[in-house]
């Protein structure tokens, strides 16, 4: 697209495309198409070049609005990762207590997701993986909130510094799990302060996203996003309007099944992988 | 997204000044499929299948169809209907059972797409219909999918082969080819393969698949698809066509609130037949896929069909005729009440119910408002009320509401509105029972009484459902509530004056039914005037 000579309609098609194509969503890449029109005019410029530099531009100074560290400084830390089903909420879990391990961090796993099938099987699987503790429930399709609640109690008796709770999948349509998710915040709040609510999103989601992240949002007082399997072919450009929309930073990324493949959001990185 | 609404409120105020001429110019079909293409991309649909599709319905638009049309909205909301359902397979497909059993069936997808899940459904279905389906437990990727494979197979009460303990140990090749080999010998008579999930641009794990698919020789290759996706869902579609050539497809997650839109994606850029849809997390989740119901999701169109299923699930239909009944004699009570509204309780999401009506787009606003707790309240003030005076509740004198509002943990004001609500409620329904049209304030009267009327008698629970501490506030979501069910077009955000708002409102109204209208509008009826 922008190795063209010159800047002409056919670049501005390809550009929405690209930016359609690359889950922005419709109202966004008006706006960046917009945007970028006004700035081409305004610089008098016909060089394809300059246009891609200023997509960039764009694109990194929106990513870029929000503080995207994680704050963990409480202790223990109390992480609760939530999301949709599938979304790769364990697989994230496990990552980031071996990220955090590098960095010498003790970290105990609260196995809450009872519902689904070998869930907690396998989240222990990771957390062996990581080296953390883990806290399981102590019988079959116990209360989520309870098996929080004694992970939290677990880390402050053996003073373990991060808890990471995983819970079960939920779609943000389900009112009923979604007012579970609240309790299991409510109960966690009893004994500590909840450090981050990670709301966890499949980089392949469409405009959806934003419905998710509102919901959970609403329900879980998310704190950050992590974007995961942006290892695959999709683009994900639908998080700025969810970062945008809500003013909730992306604080993680998620690049495939190994256990070091997490890392933190860097706008700049990110961008580069979307444009090229 | 939100701020403009559904295709169909678009539309409706694109034709707002077409409504008289009945025909449409180039001009105005270009604006109106510029609409489209907006709500299709909304809905996730990928870009080129959105410009093939645009194309076709412009091309049909401006052709001789639409110039005999009475209300051009409703026109053209069909041709997109009509032309959606084409491309979503028209009929239903089933699944083609092997002539020499055991009939093999291999899944594959993306992760977290919802393939062991869908693998328990399968069976469990299989199994209903006297099949006796074997899972194979071909994941050996990703942590314990091999357990929770097992699991699922011991919920649906179906056998499991599971010979490698997973996590990265054993080769799924080779269970895939051996489970064929240990189904013939057990007679099992289908091979339900579970595989890793993988991404259509992981090479290595394509190839994986291709092997197992040449050595289980599948009758059928079911690609499974989170409902959630976006762009991306023409490349991974493309992806596993040519790494696994799938047979069918099947949307999963679809009970969220997705539009879905990957499914034309899907059907449009492979040209395979979606042949199920997964709605839940129980294994009954499960059903043969609905292509012109799909149609009207993609669309925003509201989900009749749907809803009135669901509705008669919910519905005891004796209970429902006994209300009737009582509506008409005038001795429906605060007792019929309560027991309404925990029939319509069991009904899953309220809100999620009238999001499913077409035209519930513009009420959005509105039902994020709307707190099911209220219910729950309503619940507790109604518990607290002796029988007698559930029974009459001209009874309920100062004393006793205070009485009430102690025990409900609720105000005085909360007590005294319930009762308003009722007694506004019954009276509402009683000229709708006899019938007649009830006055709604701001809505003047109704137009297509037969419709709405009908409607009428499943409103009672909902319309009580729906308020608001703020008695004005109350109104108008109630009269929006009713204007969405009753005429949708009418109410929406600007209250248009009675009776003209119907033209429009047509468009709204009845595009929906414009697909099976007849059987759909007779169907509702008759589940309404049971």
């Amino acid at each position: 697209m922008f190795a063209k000579r010159t800047i002409d309609d056919e670049t501005w098609d390809d550009l929405e495309t690209a930016l359609i194509t690359g889950d922005f969503g419709i109202d966004v890449t008006d706006q960046i198409v917009g945007d970028l029109r006004a700035k081409v005019a305004r610089y008098n410029t016909t060089d394809p070049k300059d246009l891609q530099r200023m997509l960039r531009e764009t694109l990194e100074e929106r990513f870029s609005t929000l503080d995207s560290t994680l704050k963990l400084t409480e202790r223990p830390a109390i992480v609760l990762v939530v999301g949709v089903n599938g979304v790769g909420k364990t697989t994230t879990i496990g990552k980031f207590a071996k990220f955090l391990a590098n960095y010498n961090r003790t970290v105990v796993v609260g196995a809450a997701d009872t519902f689904r099938a070998a869930a907690v099987e396998q989240v222990a699987t990771w957390a062996e993986r990581a080296g953390a503790h883990i806290v399981r429930p102590q019988q079959e399709g116990q209360d989520p909130a309870s098996v929080a609640f004694q992970t939290v109690d677990y880390a402050k008796r053996n003073n373990i510094e991060i808890a990471i709770i995983d819970t079960a999948g939920r779609l943000q349509t389900k009112g009923g799990l979604m007012d579970e998710l609240t309790k299991i915040r409510r109960v966690i709040e009893k004994q500590a302060p909840v450090a981050e609510v990670l709301l966890v999103l499949d980089a392949t989601t469409g405009q959806n996203g934003l419905l998710q992240a509102e919901a959970f949002i609403e329900h879980a007082g998310v704190t950050g996003l992590v974007l995961t399997k942006l290892d695959g072919s999709a683009k994900a450009g639908f998080v700025l309007a969810v970062q945008e929309r809500t003013g909730i930073p992306i604080k993680l990324i998620g690049q495939g099944e190994g256990i070091n493949d997490l890392t933190g959001f860097t706008p700049h990185v990110f961008v580069q992988n979307l444009i090229g | 997204m939100a701020t403009f609404g559904n295709l169909s409120d678009r539309l409706a105020e694109t034709f707002r000044n077409l409504r008289t001429k009945g025909k449409l110019s180039p001009a105005d079909v270009d604006t109106t499929v510029r609409e489209i293409r907006r709500a299709l991309l909304d809905a996730d649909v990928a870009l080129d299948v959105v410009k093939e599709f645009t194309g076709r319905v412009r091309e049909r638009a401006l052709g001789g169809e639409v110039n005999r049309a009475l209300n051009p909205a409703q026109q053209v909301v069909q041709i997109v209907n009509e032309e959606l359902i084409t491309i979503l397979g028209g009929e239903a497909r089933q699944i083609q059972f092997a002539k020499k059993p055991p009939t093999v069936i291999m899944l594959a997808g993306l992760q977290g797409a919802g393939k062991t899940t869908l693998a328990g459904k399968l069976a469990k279905w299989l199994a209903k219909q006297q099949h006796t389906p074997l899972l194979v437990a071909a994941d050996l990727q990703r942590p314990n999918a091999v357990q929770q494979l097992e699991v699922v197979a011991r919920q649906a009460g179906v056998a499991v082969y599971a010979p490698q303990p997973g996590n990265g140990v054993g080769n799924p090749v080779r269970v895939a080819k051996d489970s064929i080999k240990w189904a013939i010998d057990k007679q099992y008579d289908v091979v339900i393969v579970d595989t890793a999930g993988r991404l259509g641009v992981d090479a290595d794990m394509m190839k994986q698949a291709a092997d197992i698919r040449k050595a289980v020789d599948p009758d059928e290759v079911l690609f499974v698809i989170d409902a959630m996706i976006g762009q991306d869902a023409v490349a991974t579609a493309k992806a596993f066509q040519a790494g696994v050539d799938f047979t069918g497809v099947v949307l999963t997650k679809l009970d969220g609130d997705a539009r879905g839109g990957a499914a034309l994606s899907v059907a449009s850029v492979t040209g395979r037949p979606i042949i199920f849809a997964s709605t839940g997390e129980s294994l009954d989740d499960f059903e043969p896929f609905h292509p012109d119901r799909m149609a009207s999701r993609i669309l925003d169109l509201g989900d009749i069909l749907t809803l009135i299923e669901q509705a008669q699930g919910a519905f005891d239909e004796e209970e429902a005729a006994k209300v009737a009944e009582k509506f008409r004699t005038d001795s429906f009570t605060l007792d019929d009440f309560l027991g309404q509204m925990q029939q319509l309780r069991g009904a899953g999401s309220l809100k999620k119910m009238i999001g499913m009506l077409p035209g519930a787009g513009a009420m959005k606003e509105q039902l994020n408002n709307f707190d099911e707790r209220e219910i729950v309240r309503t619940e507790a003030i109604i518990q607290s009320m002796t029988k007698a005076e559930r029974t009459n509740p001209k009874l309920l004198n100062g004393s006793r509401r205070v009485r009430i509002a102690r025990g409900s943990g609720m105000t005085v004001t909360d007590v005294n509105q319930l009762v308003q609500r009722f007694e506004q409620a019954s009276k509402m329904m009683k000229t709708v029972a006899k019938g007649g049209v009830p006055q709604i304030p701001g809505m003047g009267p109704m137009p297509g009484a037969a419709f709405g009327g009908g409607r009428g008698r499943q409103q009672p629970p909902k319309k009580k459902g729906s308020k608001s501490g703020n008695p004005a506030k109350r109104a108008t979501e109630n009269a929006a509530i009713l204007s969405g069910e009753k005429v949708p077009g009418a109410g929406g955000g600007t209250p248009a004056p009675a009776g003209t708002g119907f033209g429009l409102g047509g468009g709204r109204g009845e595009a929906p039914a414009g697909g099976p209208s007849e059987k759909e509008l007779e169907s509702l009826q008759k589940f309404l005037r049971r």
